[in-house]
């Protein structure tokens, strides 16, 4: 008898549709994993059990008056608490919105819904998505499912969408949602070995997402392998009036058009990402997916991404100079936490929400945000980071009139330990080094475990496509998965201790 | 360049976060180690250069101009915008007195 919560979204929706198990029971089992792991992982800030045994009663009764189903149908799956969910109180991980409960629901979740996924609950994260290693959440630190052999030191599920990777690699939820604004998919994927997609900036609606770096910020799927997030994320996309920067285009049938066959394809590898002092096994899994992609028929092509390393000193002076713009609705007033000190007047009353709101890495940023888009410094640092950014989105444009996609490593180490870096807020920062360039040029890209490092754990392998162009990514990455092995090997999913 | 503490609290006052003297010293040196190190963007040329607007191309969308275009966003809604409100009074968002 196959263990229902080993499946993922393709096994359990056909599994569903031709009845070898009902939806109620996948939901029922995927409920008890959620409840049994949680105290010991964190991975949801809220679960909601009752509501994915809903949407799998719709899906049982649609199937049994022969209605179609759609194409998530059946498949409970965890949403990352940064998505507005009707009646189901959304945080963002910060105390400041603790007890906000949207009186409406996400495009996003909302399609997900439409298509015949359930919720598990709220997924952790780092607060307004701010972090990569889930450990400025105000509800307490994710805890990855992973650990190095014969050590039982707590590791980070990467972030910001730690709370969906440590559920997805724990096998507690089938697939998660994510958001990526500098690598927040693409990093906790990796570090827990299973995959993820941002898609082109765009492609999802933002329309109820909490925003962090509206430039920036796009929703993704993160789910157990590559045909999966093709599906998931097919159900997650389309236009949607009510976002200004959403793309008015159709969405493709990723998962039906998936080939990995790489023949006549051309694959960059940027010279400028093999940094000094590179990590070893990740040099070393990276050469393994150049040799991948060329087993695959792929031509390998070096190219130049000239201004790469001033991706992440950009980043850092935009993103937050539009969370200090986009977080100044947190003013007590309209929704969410109100600190009014005896006799405070109103600025007194937002400063003190605020600072009692707020975990400090946000006010960390939102200061720096402040202070780049302060009269006197603006064209100094604002301006020229916006620039450099055009610069950087320039680079990408001119590879790709040479290569299909490019192939980088995920994040430069496996998982670190918690408390490890959190510290210092720069070093912290640097762990984005190979995510944050596609983000700031709009890119799809996508992250697919690559293998083990010396320690036991997950690596994973990035592929960058061109502007719209998830299918050239979705088929490479398809081409790596198939040849890294990575869900056969021994050892390649978390031993359960939890 | 660098900034000192006077400025760190007028940066705060502005953000409309309070802080302590305590937190004014911690932040200091933080905001000094995050600043100096994107510094290293001045160096690059960027002579013609236009700032970024867009990431992807695309255009402003303008809605049909009627009442309601959308209903979800659009009026008649004040019980679901108070509804997370902290102090909701006689059907509006209250605040502390601003006029003496």
């Amino acid at each position: 008898m196959t263990n229902i919560t080993d499946l993922g979204i393709a096994a359990l929706r056909d599994g569903v549709a031709k009845g070898a198990f009902s939806a109620t029971e996948v939901a029922t089992a995927f409920n008890a994993a959620v409840e049994a792991a949680q105290p010991a992982l964190n991975a949801f800030i809220v679960t909601t059990p009752e509501k994915a045994l809903e949407a799998a009663a719709r899906v049982d009764a649609d199937r049994a008056a022969g209605k179609p189903l759609g194409k998530m149908a059946g498949v409970p799956i965890g949403m990352k608490d940064l998505f507005a969910t009707r009646d189901v109180q959304t945080t963002a991980a910060s105390k400041i919105l603790e007890g906000f409960k949207p009186q409406y629901e996400s495009t996003v979740s909302q399609k997900l819904w439409d298509a015949g996924a359930g919720m598990l609950g709220k997924l952790n994260l780092d607060q307004f998505a701010m972090g990569s290693s889930n450990e400025t959440s105000a509800f307490g630190n994710v805890i990855s499912p992973w650990r190095r052999p014969n050590d039982t030191t707590p590791l980070a599920p990467g972030g910001s969408s730690g709370g969906s990777s440590a559920a997805v690699a724990a096998r507690i939820a089938p697939a998660a949602t994510g958001t990526d604004t500098g690598g927040s998919i693409r990093q906790p994927a990796a570090f827990t070995g299973i995959s993820g997609i941002k898609p082109t900036y765009g492609r999802c609606s933002r329309w109820g997402v909490v925003a962090f770096a509206s430039s920036l910020d796009q929703a993704g799927a993160m789910a157990h392998d590559v045909t999966d997030c093709a599906i998931m994320l097919e159900a997650m996309a389309g236009f949607d009036p009510k976002d200004s920067t959403s793309l008015n285009m159709p969405v493709p049938d990723w998962a039906a058009a998936l080939d990995a066959d790489m023949k006549g394809k051309k694959v960059g590898i940027p010279r400028e990402y093999r940094l000094d002092g590179m990590d070893p096994d990740v040099a070393k899994s990276w050469d393994d997916g150049i040799a991948w992609l060329k087993d695959a028929g792929a031509e390998i092509v070096e190219i130049s991404l000239p201004h790469t390393k001033y991706a992440l000193p950009t980043y850092y002076i935009i993103a937050p100079a539009e969370a200090s713009s986009n977080l100044a609705r947190y003013d007590g007033v309209r929704y969410g936490l109100r600190d009014l000190p005896e006799g405070a007047g109103l600025q007194d009353m937002y400063a003190a929400t605020r600072a009692a709101g707020f975990g400090p890495e946000v006010k960390r940023r939102i200061m720096i945000g402040t202070y780049v888009l302060s009269a006197g410094f603006y064209d100094a640092y604002y301006t020229q980071a916006q620039k450099v950014r055009t610069l950087i989105a320039r680079d990408f444009t001119k590879a790709f009139e040479q290569v299909d996609v490019i192939l980088v490593p995920t994040a430069p180490s496996s998982a670190f330990a918690l408390g490890e870096k959190s510290a210092d807020p720069l070093e912290m920062y640097l762990n984005d080094v190979f995510s944050v360039p596609a983000s700031l040029a709009g890119l799809p890209a996508m992250s697919v475990p690559a293998g083990l490092d010396r320690n036991g754990l997950p690596l994973g392998l990035q592929v960058i496509g061109k502007a719209f162009d998830e299918q050239g990514v979705l088929n490479a990455s398809l081409a790596l998965e198939q040849r890294a092995q990575f869900s056969a090997q021994n050892g390649s999913r978390p031993e359960k201790w939890w | 360049m660098s900034v000192d503490t006077a400025t760190v609290a007028k940066i705060a006052s502005l953000a409309r976060i309070k802080v302590t003297e305590q937190d004014l010293a911690a932040m200091v040196p933080e905001l000094n180690g995050i600043l100096a190190w994107v510094e290293q963007l001045g160096e690059v040329d960027v002579t013609g250069v236009e700032p970024m607007t867009a990431v992807i191309p695309n255009h402003q969308r303008l809605r049909d101009d009627v009442v309601n275009a959308d209903p979800l966003t659009g009026g008649d809604m004040r019980d679901a915008v108070l509804a997370n409100a902290p102090a909701p009074e006689h059907g509006f968002f209250g605040v502390p007195k601003v006029i003496e």
